[in-house]
């Protein structure tokens, strides 16, 4: 039995993930807990948001996030790809920058409009 | 120039407050916004996480402000941004200055003051040490590092366990720095437990709890810090010292409402969340003059300062068609045992359709209690079981009026 935090949102539920009972989950207070509890141990991901350079905007940044949750331990392969990044406005929310990333259907995408 | 409703502030709560105030059938409205674009404090924060009450979807900070700058676009809402607000009057004057403007005056019939909070500076909290150059806010680090584009430090000790803190904690490492500790004075962390577990223990950074820095050394720059073990006094205990060659600290030591423009006007404050006295509909103490969002008290989801908002914008158009409200029963609030603070601070009971919703903090970390309300004669108005109780996390209950009408006198939320 392993005991975790969950953190798809802010409430923090204290799960317990029973591994020899095919991962199990309690404690949750939603079905996303579950999710979270078994993806956890098995294999845990995380959403990346950062930002890259933005070239004709008001600022010298975009924000950008990953558009499905990345495998944990890629988080930094997937920081390094976005040094070469350029975005150049106009820019909408959602648009793909960088696609399939680390081997994974993973998209970089824009978080933010700038027009 | 004049309006009937003026938003002073163009974040998550002056966007919600506008939208709702059209929403409710007012057509002459006016944010006034001092940054370059609204969205407020949510254009900093790239992270996820946003939305999940409101939109049922997480979402960055910017992608949560675009939604609702989108939905401020179908509307007729003026917007002034670059525009300060430098005093209001009790007559609802709002003196503003810009370079596209000047100086002007408008008249309001109401307004809703909307303009979030600020963080406690190292001034705040007095800590001792070399005044060198390095020491930032974890918000002001925030604005370098995710909007102007310029890193801020390479070995960094954050002060304070708020989760602007935590967050930059996780931000900082990903970009590279080095994050030696999150150090928090207090016995547990004022953050969201998710971002404990995301945030620090993610990245393997230590959380010193009943800690504190007591000593920042450094020539022009932040070279060392000092830090001690506290007993429960919050007193640094001798021969605890411990070391850290780091060139920044950040510190997350907190946030205060941001009150001098509702000073200026005259609106009573309460030293408890040190943020306006608001009824429920967040009226403040001078008739048709609104509140909502971190000015009245510190959230930690901005979701909730976007429904309190649409409360308090939809209430500051019904005033400007119908005037002052007329209640003759006014329940005061009181905080009891174990609670800090409530909002609304009264309730206008002939006011109130449906149900009220009260919010407020704990002041300890307690499990399997109840959060029980009375009335002056010690009478249970309501009770509501809770797992778990934090003062990290901004705890609600909703009163139907049907109970609060069987109050007499006032109300006391405590928790028991």
């Amino acid at each position: 039995m392993k005991e975790l935090i969950c953190i798809t949102c802010p409430k923090g539920c204290h799960l317990k993930v029973d591994e020899a009972n095919d991962y199990a989950v309690s404690g949750n207070a939603c079905p996303r807990g579950a999710v979270y509890g078994r993806n956890e141990l098995l294999h845990p991901v995380r959403v990346v948001t950062s930002t890259v350079r933005l070239e004709g905007g008001p600022t010298p940044r975009l924000n950008v996030k990953t558009d499905k949750p990345l495998p944990k331990d890629k988080m930094f392969e997937c920081m390094a790809l976005l040094d070469d990044v350029t975005a150049t406005v106009p820019v909408h929310v959602g648009d793909v920058l960088l696609a399939n990333i680390c081997g994974t259907d993973v998209n970089i995408v824009a978080a933010k409009s700038v027009l | 120039m004049s309006y009937d409703v003026i938003v002073i502030g163009g974040g998550p709560a002056g966007l919600a407050a506008a939208v709702a105030a059209w929403d409710d059938g007012c057509r002459s409205i006016c944010i006034v916004e001092r940054d370059r674009e609204l969205g407020g404090i949510l254009n900093q924060c790239i992270h996820n996480g946003f939305g999940l009450h409101h939109f049922k979807e997480e979402l960055t900070g910017p992608e949560y402000a675009e939604r609702f700058v989108d939905l401020l676009k179908q509307t007729g809402v003026d917007v002034k941004i670059d525009a300060m607000v430098l005093t209001i009057t009790p007559e609802k004057e709002v003196h503003i200055v810009s370079k596209a403007g000047g100086y002007e005056i408008l008249q309001a019939k109401s307004v809703v003051l909307a303009m979030g909070c600020r963080e406690r500076t190292r001034g705040a909290i007095a800590i001792p040490g070399a005044r060198c150059a390095g020491i930032y806010t974890a918000g002001a680090a925030q604005r370098y590092l995710n909007i102007e584009g310029y890193m801020v430090g390479k070995r960094v000790v954050i002060l304070g366990s708020g989760d602007i803190g935590l967050i930059m904690a996780r931000r900082m490492t990903l970009e590279g720095a080095k994050v030696l500790a999150c150090v928090e004075v207090l016995p547990y962390s004022g953050g969201l437990t998710r971002n404990i577990v995301q945030c620090l223990n993610d990245f393997d950074i230590p959380l010193y709890l009943s800690h504190t820095i007591t000593d920042i050394q450094g020539k022009g720059r932040v070279e060392r810090v000092v830090v001690s073990a506290v007993d429960e006094k919050r007193n640094p205990i001798p021969g605890t010292e411990m070391e850290f060659d780091c060139d920044t600290v950040l510190l997350s030591v907190g946030l205060i409402p941001e009150n001098e423009l509702s000073r200026s006007a005259g609106i009573e404050i309460d030293p408890r969340t040190q943020g306006p006295v608001v009824d429920e509909d967040f009226m403040t103490s001078i008739p048709g003059v609104f509140a909502c969002g971190n000015v009245v008290h510190v959230h930690d989801l901005v979701d909730f300062v976007t429904a309190e908002s649409q409360r308090a914008g939809k209430a500051a158009a019904a005033y400007c068609r119908s005037g002052s409200p007329t209640s003759e029963t006014v329940l005061s609030m009181k905080n009891g045992d174990g609670v800090g603070y409530t909002v609304p601070q009264h309730i206008r009971l002939d006011d109130v359709e449906g149900s009220v919703p009260v919010f407020f903090r704990v002041r300890a970390i307690s499990h399997d209690k109840k959060i029980v309300v009375r009335d002056d004669e010690g009478q249970i108005i309501a009770s509501f079981p809770r797992e778990h109780l934090a003062p990290g996390e901004m705890e609600n209950i909703k009163l139907p009026r049907v109970l609060l009408e069987r109050a007499h006198g006032g109300l006391t939320v405590s928790v028991e």
